[in-house]
Parts: structure tokens; sequence; C-alpha cells
């Protein structure tokens, strides 16, 4: 996997291409996976995701969507192409909490802290900020089966922010929730990105809630996952409700036709 | 079990509209009530039949089926053990055992302890040494004490090499199976966050595996404790003190029953107050912790 920092090119003018937006967080180029005996998992993706953008990867299961996010983090190592990341790695928010559970809420946000070579005497204040920050004051004594699902992604959400990576990585993290903790886990997500500046790569295989967080959406086809569209979601269809729900029906139209043209070969 | 309590919610149900605090909409959980009863039914149920065995045997010993010096009842045993601790033989026999079981055991876990973690790490090790760790786990250590008194004749590190022998195959299969259940996905955690080789380790292997590993070292313990009565009993003199093993062999020499019955009553006791005291609370408070114990059950 080639592994490279990005900000240090000003443009020598190799890229006609590329026009003068904000510096590039991921590229994927050509990249492919495919296992000694099995079928392609990935084939031929390359996508450029910009630094501070949010990038909802959306597919029916099974696309290779979290593969692809295994091999962004570190995880995997792909069989084809090319890789290039932010060298100080990603952060990754995974499908269940994965929390650990001989360690207290606040305990696991200081274990990424601690990972991170953050000294021994801010663990503790940083831990409780962050705990803070994604609406979970009070509550960092409690052990992760004292928590309810949501609170315990949002524990997670806490830790992945603790890593402190520009590059956060997220593996259908609401997949599990019920609506209504969903749709708050949403509207705190939007805030912490608002604040923070992060690039995300957010997996999921619900339409709307790659058109309510992404500023662009990914859609992957089956067998072997390729890209089959993108869609970027502006804030004018964002504002717009109509717009919203259009834009879910037409991707959502689309996503089918990738689930049937592939149920039927 | 009792109903969960339903605080803090209005009788008019659910509001919709409800701002969203920290804890709002379904992201609450009633915490479990701690249990006082069950402690109280942990003391009494056991002492309870401790005292219809006693009974029994008491009926036994006064129904003349054996003479009374092979088969004492619980007063003629009491009173052996009285004399013992009148002149001070038994604090003596006891406080050697189990300094020597206590010593013997931490031997045991710090070698036993690395040596699972290697095992974990090399597949090739395992498979070369794992067969023959278990194949120690079931030789009964007392076949090591004629070795032993070979090799250091009689002295202390005779005792120590007998209890190690049996006490850390156990130690070393606990931990084994404690790092074999582990979720791969704490180890994905791990790598995520940066963890090196030796945190990864530290910091996530062995407290995920560590209710297995406890498990270990509570046959561990059971392990070195017989093992230490067997080299006891069998290796008398030198420059081996007085264990509780050294009385059991002292009452048979002298033929004297009440005294090796009271030998044999104080080597149970030991073991289950160790249980009781040291494990049982661990265990409980360790499984309490991870939410995999539930008041209500054992």
């Amino acid at each position: 996997m080639t592994t490279s920092v990005l900000d240090e090119d000003p443009g020598t003018g190799t890229e006609p291409s590329a026009p003068a937006g904000p510096p590039a967080s991921v590229v994927l180029d050509g990249l492919g996976t495919s296992y000694a005996a099995g079928p392609t998992v990935l084939d031929g993706i390359s996508t450029t995701i910009a630094r501070g953008e949010f990038v909802c990867l959306l597919g029916a299961s099974g696309c290779g969507k979290s593969t692809l996010l295994q091999i962004l983090a570190g995880l995997q190592l792909p069989t084809a192409g090319t890789v290039q990341v932010p060298s100080d790695g990603a952060a990754f928010m995974f499908q269940d909490a994965s929390l650990l559970p001989w360690l207290s809420a606040r305990a696991n946000v200081e274990l990424a802290l601690r990972l991170r070579g953050v000294p021994r005497a801010e663990r503790r204040a940083l831990a409780d900020a962050l705990l803070e920050l994604v609406h979970l004051a009070g509550v960092g004594e409690r052990r992760p089966h004292q928590l309810s699902g949501g609170m315990r992604q949002r524990t997670a959400l806490a830790r992945a922010l603790a890593q402190d990576r520009e590059l956060l990585l997220m593996d259908e993290p609401f997949g599990a929730l019920d609506a209504i903790t969903r749709d708050l886990l949403h509207e705190e997500l939007d805030r912490v990105w608002t604040s923070t500046g992060r690039t995300i790569v957010f997996v999921t295989h619900n339409v709307r809630e790659a058109v309510r967080l992404g500023q662009r959406v990914i859609l992957f086809s089956c067998r072997p996952g390729r890209i089959a569209r993108q869609w970027q979601v502006g804030p004018e269809v964002r504002r717009n409700p109509a717009a919203t729900a259009a834009l879910t029906e037409e991707i959502t139209r689309q996503l089918r036709q990738e689930i049937s043209g592939h149920a039927h070969p | 079990m009792p109903t969960p309590d339903t605080v803090e919610r209005p009788a008019t149900g659910p509001d919709p509209t409800e701002p969203a605090g920290p804890e709002a909409g379904p992201d609450r959980l009633p915490m479990p009530a701690p249990a006082t009863r069950r402690d109280l039914r942990a003391v009494l149920l056991p002492a309870a039949a401790l005292l219809v065995l006693i009974c029994l045997w008491q009926i036994l010993s006064w129904s003349g089926l054996k003479r009374p010096d092979l088969f004492p009842g619980p007063g003629a045993v009491a009173a052996g053990m009285g004399d013992a601790l009148l002149d001070g033989t038994l604090q003596n026999a006891v406080a050697t055992s189990l300094g020597r079981g206590v010593t013997g055991f931490a031997i045991s876990v710090a070698i036993a302890t690395p040596l699972a973690l290697l095992l974990a790490q090399s597949a090739t090790l395992r498979a070369a040494l794992g067969p023959l760790v278990s194949g120690l786990q079931v030789l009964p250590s007392v076949a090591w004490v004629p070795a032993a008194i070979i090799w250091f004749g009689l002295t202390d590190a005779t005792v120590y090499f007998v209890v190690l022998m049996g006490a850390t195959p156990s130690i070393v299969n606990g931990l084994l199976s404690g790092i074999d259940q582990i979720p791969p996905h704490y180890g994905s955690v791990g790598t995520v966050l940066g963890a090196t080789r030796r945190q990864q380790t530290l910091l996530i292997t062995l407290p995920a595996a560590l209710p297995a590993y406890l498990g270990g070292l509570k046959q561990g313990w059971a392990f070195s404790w017989r093992s230490l009565m067997a080299a006891e009993i069998i290796a008398v003199g030198g420059s081996i003190g007085f264990g509780l093993g050294s009385m059991l062999q002292q009452g048979r020499d002298l033929s004297s029953m009440a005294l090796v019955m009271a030998a044999i009553l104080v080597i149970l006791s030991v073991g289950i107050i160790v249980e009781l005291l040291v494990f049982s609370p661990i265990q409980r408070r360790l499984l309490q912790r991870r939410g995999l114990l539930t008041s209500g059950a054992k």
C-alpha cells in the first residue's frame, strides 16, 4: 500500500485537471481486491476525497464498502491499484460500538488518548470534554453494558474523535439503532463534523442517511464492487425538503436497479 | 426478577416534541439493584448441609459399626484438633503449608503467564508444545515427587517443584483458552487506535482474556494445594518444615485417627476458605463489572 502525505504538492503542473480546491485527503487509483480462490470484491475504484469532505459510500450489503473502509484504515491490503491516505492513519468507528467491556465509557476514550501518546495528567479532562461533545457528560463512569445502544455509539464516536486524526472512517455506525436515536446522532455527527472539520467517509446502506449526511454520495454496484454513480448533495438540496426527497428517490431507484440487476444474473 | 423502575417517565407517556437531552428518547436503561438476599442464602445453605453431615457422622460413630479408635466421632476429632491447637502445631502447620502454597502458586503464575502469551503468539510453538501442556495437566503431579526428591533431596525446593508442575499447565491452558475466545474485533480496535504489539498484549489481550485466565488461576491454585499435600505426605524430614501434609503423615505414624481426620478437615477447610474469600469474590466482581453476571443468577 502506498501511503503518502498529499498537502506538500502546491500544483507543479503535472495535474492540469486538478482545480484549485481544498487539498486531497484520500486518493484511490484503480483500487481492487480479490481473494485467491474467490470473487473480486472491489474493482477499479478511483476517486479523490478532499480534505474536510463528507462522503457517503452507499450500496447493498456485501458490495465491498466495508472492505474499502478497512483498506483505508490499513486493516487490509488491496491486491491492485494504489491508496493514498494521510500519513498519520485514520480514526475508525466500527459497525457495533466495539467498546472494551472491562473499561468504563471514559476509560474507553482515555485508551485512545493513551495510545495516541497524550500524557496521563491530561487524559481525564480531555476524555470528559469529548464525552460532553457527544452529549454524554456524567455517564463516564458507566460500563458499556450499562449504556443503551445509542449511548454506546456516542461513546464510540467520542473514542474515534479522541484519536484526533484528520480522516474519520465510519462503518455503518448507526445501523443497529432505532430511528429516533439515529436522528439524534445524525444531528450530533453533523455538528461534530462542522466544528472539527474532519474528513469523513461514511459507509451505509440507508439512502436517507446518505443524503442526510453526505456532501457526496457514491453508489456501489455489486460483485464486483465498482463505483456505479455519484451525486453531489449541495446545501440548496439539503435545505429544500422537496429536493431532498426527489434526490433520495432517484438514488433509491438506482440502488434497486443495482440490486435487481445482480439478483437475476 | 424485579420489574425495572420507570422513574423520570411522565404519566402521559413519551412526548415526541421533548427536546433532545443527553439521555433523551430510548436512551434509558434501568440499573440493576444490588442483591443481599442471595449472599445470605449462600452462607446459610452450606452451613445447614454441614450440620446435617456432622449429625450423620455422629450417628454413624454411635452405631458402633467400627471401633471408636478407628472411626472417631466429631467430638474426638474436635478434641484432637484442640490438642494440636493448644500446643501450636496446628497453627504452625497451616502457616507453613499456606505460605508454601502461596509462594509455589506465585512462582507458577510468574512462569505460566508469559509462557501462555508466547504460545498464543506463535502457532508453531503452540502446535509443538500444546499437547505436552495438556498432557502435563492430566499427569498427577505426585508422580514428580520421587524425581524431585532424587534431584533436590528433602528440601523446600522439592515441594516447590512439585507444586510448579501441578499448577503451571492449568494456568497456561486457562489463559490460552481465554485468548482463543477473544472476539477478533477487539484486536482491530487496538490496531486502529495505534497500539504497539506490547500495548496490544497488555491493554487488550490480557484484560480481554481475564475471565478465563482467572478460571485457570483458580484451577491452578487447586492443583497447587493438592500437589503440596501430596509432596508433604511423602517427603517428610530433612530441611522440609512441618506442614499439614506432614501432620497427616504423623497421625498415621502415631495411629491417631483423630489427628488424621483433624488434618483432613483442616486441609479441606483451607481449600474452601481460599475459594470463598479469594477467588469467588474476585470472579463475581469481574463478571459483574463486564455485565456477564446478573444479580439474580449464579
